[in-house]
């Protein structure tokens, strides 16, 4: 029966065969058939920044991180966080009753790279912000499992002690605003003081956070010493804001009622 | 050697090459697997059709089902919210009451808050609900705001020191980081508390202990150290400690001040969850021994 089925293709195998044997014996025939061939793997890979725009939600609301938070998720990436929890809610009706709205692409518009995920040893982090208190975040990451005891995450105590570094942080908002992230030359300029301001609520360096970056910005002493400024702070401050740089997804998307 | 070569063995073509005598065959791709590329490039062409595929300038196919993902898991959450509805409306307009006498809406709470309260609560007051150091048990009989349905349905929806509008507030002050209270008045104060759970001391102490507290503490813990549920302020003479009643522990409270935090629920859990939440606290709270 295959043969039958196969019969009135056999002039393509035949054609098929003839082709190749002959680009085989032109070297030039046979280079502008890789070319072709490779050209196809990357129009597909390409094809999809055409549509981005449409992809990509326009959002009035969607800020920036902060110097802080983006310190903080520098240190998430270092610390290779997105080993275990994913940053990405599907579209599934399990993924949206347990995490939330599930993940838009605006929401990752300032993420370079993103941390979407495909590995959940841990849960998703997508909507973890405001979910736990600053304490529970600065004792969960000291030892989980004081908190919860059947927990296989590391201890991440050394954060607390570590001094963060903040010279380096308009090197880095300079070359996220080389990419695309919308920093202002003002941003840029005061992302140290910012990131020592926005875990500094009675300083002066404060105000310039908001002004900066929205009155709805969290300026909290995050690792609960107001002394000193740690990547306990920063990482914090990363895990507080994920989910709420932009509420478009809250107020879109229908509420699941058990 | 020449092209038009044939292995004499399986008549197929050579490739032409030769190395010490060994000739390579040019055998055909099997018809079999061209037959399944075929196929799968139909599958695929077909697919063009009927899914959303190919970008074009502005827009994108669309594709013949009009599949969209978005759509599907808004039916999804639909499907789920009608198939739940003949026992969630039910929970949603009983009182609290008949709710717990009724074995069949139990059986549905029960299954449905334990899960709620493992991916949501869990974290701060353990699987259990016995709460931790700082975090309240939620099954003793001592309740910061009231253990009533409607009392810990709005303590979900608010929070307490949350970002919500209406949130809870409460704070302790900072007696003696803030200079209010001497070290030696903080420790009368600890001797006083204890006293009132049972720890015995010196009467005179306790005395003393108990007119700085009548100044201090009392506008918020009540003359007696009962608490009240109106200002979140916890009943210091019963035998549950949110951080600990040992002197150490009492002197850091006393001395740095406390101010729990939880936060507002009403953007992460429907009315009907927390309400299934509420009834599983009070269940709890029954099941478990005092």
């Amino acid at each position: 029966m295959l043969k039958t089925l196969l019969k009135p293709f056999a002039r393509v195998f035949e054609f098929q065969a003839k082709t190749h044997y002959r680009m085989e014996r032109h070297s030039m025939a046979l280079t502008a058939g890789i070319i072709l061939a490779a050209g196809v793997g990357g129009f597909v890979e390409i094809a999809p920044l055409f549509t981005i725009d449409e992809t990509v939600e326009d959002v009035a609301d969607m800020r920036v991180y902060t110097p802080l938070e983006q310190a903080g998720r520098d240190i998430y990436i270092r610390e290779g966080c997105y080993a275990c929890h994913s940053q990405m809610i599907r579209t599934l009706r399990d993924e949206v009753e347990r995490y939330g709205p599930y993940s838009l692409a605006v929401e990752s518009k300032y993420d370079h790279p993103m941390l979407w995920g495909s590995k959940r040893t841990g849960p998703d982090l997508a909507r973890v912000g405001d979910k736990y208190s600053d304490d529970w975040q600065v004792r969960h990451l000291i030892n989980p499992r004081d908190l919860v005891p059947q927990s296989v995450m590391p201890q991440y105590a050394f954060l607390q002690e570590t001094p963060l570094r903040t010279d380096d942080l308009p090197g880095r908002l300079k070359a996220l605003s080389m990419v695309g992230v919308p920093y202002t030359d003002d941003m840029i300029a005061n992302a140290a003081d910012d990131a020592l301001g926005q875990a500094r609520p009675d300083s002066d360096r404060a105000s310039g956070v908001l002004d900066r970056y929205g009155e709805a910005t969290a300026v909290r002493t995050f690792d609960g010493q107001s002394d000193r400024l740690t990547e306990m702070d920063a990482l914090v401050a990363y895990l507080q804001i994920l989910g709420n740089l932009t509420d478009v997804a809250q107020n879109t998307q229908l509420m699941t009622e058990e | 050697m020449s092209v038009k070569d044939r292995d004499p063995l399986t008549g197929h073509q050579t490739t032409g090459h030769e190395w010490n005598g060994i000739t390579e065959l040019n055998t055909r791709v099997p018809r079999v697997v061209w037959f399944f590329i075929i196929v799968t490039h139909l599958f695929a062409l077909l697919m063009w059709i009927l899914l959303p595929a190919w970008p074009l300038v502005t827009t994108y196919t669309k594709g013949l089902l009009g599949v969209d993902q978005r759509n599907v898991v808004k039916q999804d959450i639909e499907l789920a919210n009608i198939a739940r509805a003949d026992w969630a409306d039910r929970i949603a307009t009983l009182p609290a009451d008949d709710i717990l006498k009724d074995p069949e809406l139990m059986a549905r709470v029960t299954g449905t808050a334990h899960q709620i309260f493992g991916d949501n609560c869990a974290g701060c007051h353990g699987t259990d609900a016995a709460g931790g150091p700082a975090f309240p048990s939620l099954v003793d009989t001592a309740w910061l705001w009231g253990g009533d349905t409607e009392t810990v349905m709005e303590t979900l929806r608010v929070g307490i020191n949350s970002t919500h509008p209406d949130t809870r507030y409460a704070q302790m002050l900072a007696f003696g980081r803030d200079g209010i209270l001497p070290r030696d008045d903080i420790r009368l104060v600890i001797d006083y508390v204890q006293s009132l759970s049972g720890t015995a001391a010196p009467a005179d102490r306790i005395a003393a202990g108990g007119e700085i507290f009548a100044n201090n503490c009392a506008a918020c813990h009540g003359e007696n150290g009962h608490g009240d549920t109106d200002l979140g302020a916890p009943d210091l003479s019963d035998a549950f400690w949110i951080y600990g009643g040992d002197d150490k522990t009492l002197f850091e409270t006393i001395w740095g001040g406390r101010q729990g935090w939880m936060p507002s629920w009403e953007g992460r859990l429907s009315l009907t969850e927390r309400k299934i939440l509420a009834v599983y606290l009070q269940h709890l709270g029954q099941e478990v021994p005092q």
